[in-house]
């Protein structure tokens, strides 16, 4: 490797597609889904601002830590979540930019990447200290366990019918035969995974972790400051990215040309219109209920599809 | 620039939690009012947290009880800097009708260090929001500060 292709691969990473790009973006989304939710509850909303300045207030104030031996894991794992999540976006974005840099296996790396986020969270909620840190995180690990299932079994479908653990090679599979969606399997591999990211980003009906108002903030409880704003920046570029994936993955193909890409972000709106709706229409399930309804209908679900991808249908 | 860019947002954007030092409830529902969608205070990025950790603004109800006197004082404690202490009612501004109560420490001002008081028994909504957004400078104020010195 040679200094050029380090330092463009560092210029992935942190500006564009990587770190500031992801997290403008998906803090103005953020803005959206605020405005769209206070639409639907006829209000008048947030101005489009208001992501940014709460991000610099969170910036401005002081980080309490709470007493105890384990302060380092505390203030690292709001890193390992950004850390997660720009990594994700990064992958994700230079994939639907240019198919021909994706490498092989990329939608395994692509996997554990964007498991980090969660299980950064619950690192900080057990380091916190704090009875609702260490319930958000047994929940936050229930809820992994939980959708992992459904997600894995939706991919798993999608590259059945690929033939292949490229991500540019589902899109040019997608560009030759239609995309993905437009089958059976595609059909309810599509319907699961969204649910999954639903859950994923921690949205009402699967906030279950988070719970502000029987957990106060779950594993968020401790956090002011600093800490509190990376995860916020966290979770915003995963609404950004992972929407993108949910696109890239089962409604493509996205070319090159001007039309794609006004194509691609309606296909994105419509993906977090859905998202949004499903978020300020449903009450917060139960942990016992979400596992059920993932472990057994869900799980079913993405079974059949799968088992009818690997029939060709 | 960067302080007044970080001043601006912290004018912008208000997290506040709701503390009840001994209020009788009435505030306690005006202040829920302000949060339903007739008054929307998403709109000036007023937002009601769960934990003292997220806020930056304390709405304190009430006179004051000496039971809650100490618990009050962790609340603020738990707020990181920089912070607003906002008094709403009657009973915060100088103790109400129990200001010459044995029970109560007769204000907010004889514990915390007050940015903004909101009287009223209870104040109606328009007036906590009037009031808030006085504080952080977002309207005029129609009367002039004044300030004594001790002869």
């Amino acid at each position: 490797m040679d200094f050029h292709s380090i330092l463009s691969a560092i210029f992935a990473c942190l500006i564009f597609p990587g770190f500031l790009f992801t997290a403008i973006g998906g803090l103005f989304l953020i803005w959206v889904d605020r405005k769209l939710t206070a639409l639907l509850q006829s209000r008048k909303g947030p101005p489009w601002y208001q992501p940014f300045a709460d991000i610099g207030k969170l910036l401005s104030k002081r980080m309490l830590i709470p007493g105890g031996n384990r302060n380092l894991t505390f203030i690292i794992a709001p890193m390992i979540a950004l850390a997660g999540s720009m990594l994700t976006a990064t992958i994700i974005f230079r994939t639907i930019m240019n198919p021909e840099v994706s490498f092989v296996g990329d939608v395994l790396v692509l996997i554990y990447l964007a498991s980090l986020p969660p299980i950064a969270l619950i690192l900080g909620g057990s380091a916190s200290r704090s009875p609702f840190g260490a319930i958000g995180a047994g929940r936050e690990m229930n809820m992994i366990l939980a959708y992992e299932i459904g997600f894995l079994l939706a991919i798993f479908t999608v590259l059945a019918k690929v033939h292949s653990i490229r991500l540019g090679d589902v899109l040019l599979y997608q560009s030759l035969h239609g995309p993905v969606l437009f089958s059976i399997s595609g059909v309810l591999a599509f319907s699961v995974a969204l649910l999954c990211i639903q859950a994923k980003l921690g949205f009402i009906p699967f906030d279950i972790g988070e719970a502000e108002t029987e957990l106060i903030g779950g594993p968020l409880a401790e956090y002011s400051g600093a800490g509190l704003a990376l995860y916020k920046i966290s979770g915003a570029m995963s609404f950004f990215s992972l929407p993108s994936l949910l696109i890239l993955l089962f409604i493509g193909p996205i070319g090159p040309s001007a039309l794609s890409w006004l194509g691609f972000f309606m296909k994105l709106s419509l993906v977090l219109v859905v998202i949004v709706v499903i978020k300020s229409t449903h009450a917060r399930l139960r942990i016992d209920q979400a596992l059920k309804l993932f472990w057994t209908r869900l799980a079913l679900i993405a079974a059949l599809g799968a088992g009818l991808a690997l029939l060709g249908w | 620039m960067t302080g007044s860019m970080l001043d601006w947002c912290f004018k912008k954007s208000i997290w506040v939690y709701h503390v009840n030092a001994g209020s009788c409830n009435g505030c306690d529902i005006e202040v829920l009012d302000v949060l339903t969608p007739f008054y929307d205070c998403e709109r000036f990025g007023i937002k009601l947290v769960h934990t003292p950790r997220h806020a930056d603004a304390l709405l304190v109800a009430g006179p004051v009880t000496r039971k809650v006197r100490e618990r009050l004082m962790r609340v603020y404690e738990a707020v990181p800097d920089p912070k607003l202490v906002i008094g709403i009612g009657s009973c915060t501004s100088g103790g109400g009708i129990w200001h010459d109560s044995y029970a109560t420490l007769g204000g907010l001002a004889n514990v915390l260090p007050v940015n903004m008081f909101i009287p009223g028994c209870p104040p109606r909504p328009e007036a906590i929001l009037y009031g808030v957004a006085q504080a952080l400078g977002m309207v005029p104020k129609t009367v002039k500060s004044q300030t004594y010195k001790e002869v």
